[in-house]
């Protein structure tokens, strides 16, 4: 693969040829990385849908430099070299993205309140960043029964904005899909269209692919604000082959409230955790704990978090703690 | 307005497992894609089985198309639930689809809907009490020029007036 | 008068027939090409006819063909989009209801311009009883050599098939069309990469409309270069313009392109004059989704020329005072007919038809559909008409495939150039209630869905 030259937002970067406009931002990381609701690196076929990383791409290449018509989703259209994007430096690109947060929380129940996600919700995000404090909405809000889809999984359809993660997720990493989207248009929802359960033993990474606040742990229910835990990295070795056994575990005192795999820092899950890490080891000496774990200080979650060297003879392993 | 399926109020038809004549046109169709290729035909499929199973489609017809497709169930229900000509509930035994969209109303499209209405006593959406009618108001079917106009089955009624809905209709209750 | 080169047979006892088709120079072209000519000199010759997709973009045919990867050892296929569902539109029925075999002929010739070996025709399932007639066709063509192993002695084969959608309009969409003939959800891909490159099941292919393929044959009958002498500069050719709504003759005319558009609307030719001796109002001329015309821009273009049926002529302007040729659909209305109310059931149709995938048009073609519902039902207030006009700002360009524009279009053009009759449901709440300036307005209740 040769590498090729692409200026964001003025900085010129070198990527590897087939890259995305998103993924040449995020190696450069910070402002110019366009944010991403529905993209998600490790499941292949995802992205393009939500249309919050719309950018505008003002020179196509060195060697046909005009300039694309419409915005385009940079997590879907590859890097030519010498292509010029711009991103928070075009008015254009920040006003479609205010559309596209506007179009999302129309029907979206903002009940935040009572939401597990909330505080490490990227559509909470995406709404402070972009959005209006006031809505221009004022007709009944879109609303679906609550369906029951397992003993592990709440499905809150309300709250989905149709990214489709979950369902990538249920093809790549889980076996036996029997979840999907049913219906079409602003009536599409995720189901199992049967009120059958999802179950299998990858089924709980939904939950972390899950952008929003429709898909949560039910073990973690109502239990703590996430901004009260204190999050650990956290590893043990899994008798299932597929499983990485490295995990975070959200504490509260010596307590596990909860277990999620780890995100990177574009809040993605790179290796995946099977349903017994998540679900069933929730005591603290089924796990070898290697540290607290790194929070962005913008993150509400941070407020909680003061990364200090744990009291606990907890075993700390170096260079773990960042991750 | 979950698409969640109700089996307690519905009284479930599955006319499986199909008849041979049936299975083999299944075989058929899915030699016209590639090896491997098999779920293309679950359009056409799932168009058969409706036809043979009373006009609609049961969750149980579905898994059973899964199942001759070799494909897995929810695969089968996303389908289903996209594409307006499948009927996830049970129908009538005429099923009256009007057209309702733009040019069809710029020649009564809106008053023809309601007179097959009441010619039926049977509301949009609904199945007449007698199970005769399904009355559906649907967009656009591509007979604009020939308007108002529904469709009965695989055919289209066209340049509907009250006399020839009323002929019609009668026609229908008397077969 | 303009010249037939799609219908000029269609009224020919038993045309549905392989015998009378074939007595009519029908399959010639097969012949031609397959015996005398290579591939790429078929693509050539449709190159230079200017032939454009006759679907609604109107992109060259010749340039999509010739876009096509070949990859070794990679199958090719060419798929026709009969899944026409553009309201206003129904001229690729008439033509398949009509002439069957000018389709396969087409469809034969263009298959071994693109070195295809299986092809499909992917027809609405509403169609059911076209299917029929289409099958049929094709296996008179297979009985008679046309199809099948080894054609003409030419050593090419060919498969044909018909497929049928299930009733979604994006199905139209030549990705979403590709998605439901490998039997899912009509969701439209994301692009890149182009169908040429990955199409049907990851190979390349190309998307034609029904009509598009069916001019293929006279143009290798005849050469492209014939084909430029019919029509008015870009726009090479003969088109079918499907009429509808308040005139005197709907139905299916076959025009020289760059016929003008007074003679098509009045004459008795064609569609014969606003009926009922009513004032004529306005026009959609291309299909729903391009924008509503009112009268007075109707005839002349921005620069006082008298306005063609073109892709050029009838977009002279811009959105500001033109429109588009798109699918043909010409739409028609007459003095009684309420914009407002019209809008609102065009926006109705495309929340209906929205696949859901992405955001601007899941949640914006629902919103506006509210919004209108508000006007329609005299609840607006005038700034309900500023927001409707802010919400398809920001659905246009936005979202994945085309629908959201389709979806946009028509409620900027109809408040850019009705926005008084707008302002009047404002007004006159109780009034716009009950009547369409003057027409009776249907009790039925509107829903939002």
């Amino acid at each position: 693969m040769g590498m090729i030259k692409v200026t964001i937002d003025g900085i010129e970067i070198e990527v590897e040829e087939g890259t995305t406009i998103l993924n040449a931002a995020r190696q450069v990381g910070g402002k110019i990385v366009p944010p991403a609701m529905c993209y998600y690196s490790s499941l292949k076929g995802s992205g393009g849908k939500c249309r919050t990383c719309l950018v505008r791409v003002a020179a196509g290449s060195t060697k046909d430099p005009r300039p694309m018509p419409k915005l385009v989703a940079s997590c879907s259209t590859p890097v030519m070299d010498g292509m010029i994007v711009e991103n928070t430096s075009n008015q254009e690109v920040l006003d479609a993205r205010k559309s596209i947060v506007e179009m999302l929380l129309i029907n979206h129940p903002l009940d935040c309140p009572v939401c597990d996600q909330a505080g490490e919700c990227s559509l909470q995000d995406l709404g402070y960043e972009h959005g209006l404090a006031k809505t221009r909405y004022e007709f009944k809000r879109r609303t679906f029964e609550n369906t029951d889809i397992g003993e592990h999984v709440k499905l809150h359809m309300n709250r989905c904005i149709l990214c489709y993660r979950c369902v990538y997720t249920a093809d790549q990493i889980s076996e036996g899909r029997c979840h999907g989207v049913i219906g079409r248009g602003d009536h599409a929802e995720i189901s199992t269209y049967l009120e059958k359960s999802i179950d299998n033993d990858f089924s709980g990474n939904v939950i972390d692919v899950c952008p929003v606040g429709a898909l949560t742990d039910r073990t973690f229910r109502f239990k703590s604000r996430v901004w009260f835990t204190n999050p650990m990295n956290i590893s043990r070795k899994c008798e299932n082959p597929k499983c990485c056994g490295k995990a975070v575990a959200w504490m509260s005192e010596n307590n596990i409230l909860r277990i999620t795999a780890r995100k990177d820092e574009n809040n993605e899950v790179k290796e995946f955790i099977c349903n017994t890490c998540r679900f069933e080891k929730k005591e603290i000496t089924d796990w070898t704990v290697e540290g607290p774990r790194h929070i962005e200080r913008n993150s509400v979650i941070s407020q909680n978090h003061y990364e200090l060297k744990p009291k606990h003879n907890f075993k700390v392993l170096e260079n773990t703690a960042k991750q | 307005m979950a698409h969640t399926y109700d089996t307690r109020t519905t009284e479930v038809t599955a006319k499986i497992p199909f008849p041979q004549e049936i299975l083999d046109k299944v075989e058929e169709i899915t030699k016209r894609y590639p090896a491997g290729k098999q779920k293309s035909a679950l359009l056409p499929v799932l168009h058969i089985a409706q036809k043979h199973n009373d006009g609609w489609l049961s969750i149980p017809v579905m898994d059973y198309v899964a199942s001759l497709l070799k494909i897995t169930s929810i695969e089968v229900y996303e389908v289903a639930t996209f594409y307006t000509m499948y009927n996830l509930k049970p129908v009538g035994k005429y099923v009256l689809e009007v057209c309702r969209t733009g040019p069809c109303c710029t020649r009564g499209a809106e008053q023809m809907i309601e007179y097959i209405e009441k010619k039926t006593n049977c509301k949009v959406g609904e199945n007449s009490a007698d199970g005769l009618f399904t009355i559906k108001a649907v967009e656009c079917l591509g007979a604009c020029g020939y308007a108002p106009m529904l469709q009965l089955g695989d055919s289209f009624v066209e340049h509907l007036t009250e006399e020839k809905v009323d002929s019609l209709i009668s026609e229908l209750r008397n077969k | 008068m303009s010249k037939k080169l799609l219908l000029e047979h269609i009224n020919v006892p038993n045309i549905l027939g392989y015998e009378a088709y074939r007595s009519k120079g029908g399959y010639t072209s097969v012949e031609k090409a397959l015996k005398t000519m290579s591939p790429d000199a078929v693509v050539e010759e449709v190159k230079k006819s200017g032939l454009r997709g006759r679907g609604g973009a109107g992109f060259p045919t010749g340039m999509k063909w010739s876009f096509l990867a070949k990859p070794e050892g990679v199958p090719r296929y060419l798929v026709c989009n009969a899944d026409e569902s553009e309201p206003g539109t129904f001229k690729d029925r008439y033509l398949m209801e009509k002439i069957p075999h000018l389709l396969v002929e087409g469809m034969i010739v263009s298959s071994f311009a693109l070195g295809a070996n299986t092809s499909y025709i992917y027809i609405r399932g509403e169609y059911m009883w076209i299917v029929a007639i289409l099958e049929k066709a094709i296996a008179e063509a297979k009985a008679n050599g046309f199809l099948g192993k080894n054609i003409l002695g030419s050593g090419y084969d060919l498969e044909l098939y018909v497929q049928t959608g299930g009733g979604a309009y994006i199905c139209g969409e030549e990705t979403a069309l590709l998605e439901s003939l490998e039997g899912k959800r009509g969701n439209p891909r994301i692009k890149p990469p182009f169908p040429a490159v990955k199409g049907l099941w990851q190979c390349p292919t190309v998307v034609n409309n029904v009509e598009t393929i069916a001019a293929t044959p006279w143009i290798v009958n005849n050469t492209g270069d014939e084909y430029t002498k019919i029509g008015i500069g870009r726009s090479t050719g003969t088109k079918l313009i499907s009429a509808c709504g308040n005139i005197n003759r709907p139905g299916v005319y076959e025009i020289d392109l760059g016929l003008p558009v007074d003679e098509f609307l009045n004459s008795d030719e064609y569609c014969g004059g606003i009926a009922n001796g009513k004032k004529f109002k306005a026009v959609v001329p291309g299909g729903s989704s391009v924008p509503i015309l009112p009268a007075e821009l109707f005839y002349k273009t921005a620069n006082g020329e008298a306005r063609l049926m073109s892709y050029e002529s009838l977009s002279d302007g811009g959105f500001a005072t033109g429109s588009m040729l798109g699918s043909g659909g010409f739409i028609v209305y007459d003095e009684d007919q309420c914009i407002v109310r019209n809008t609102w059931n065009f926006t109705r149709f495309y929340n209906h038809e929205s696949c859901g995938q992405c955001s601007p048009c899941r949640e914006g073609t629902g919103w506006m559909l509210k919004v209108l519902h508000k006007l329609e039902h005299g609840l607006g207030s005038m700034e309900d008409i500023d927001l409707l006009w802010d919400i398809q700002r920001r659905i246009e360009g936005n979202t994945i495939c085309p629908l959201g524009d389709a979806a946009a279009w028509p409620v900027a053009a109809a408040i850019r150039h009705f926005r008084e009759e707008f302002e009047w449901h404002v007004k006159n709440p109780k009034e716009c209630l009950t009547r369409n300036y003057g027409l009776k307005k249907s009790t039925l209740e509107m829903s939002f869905n």
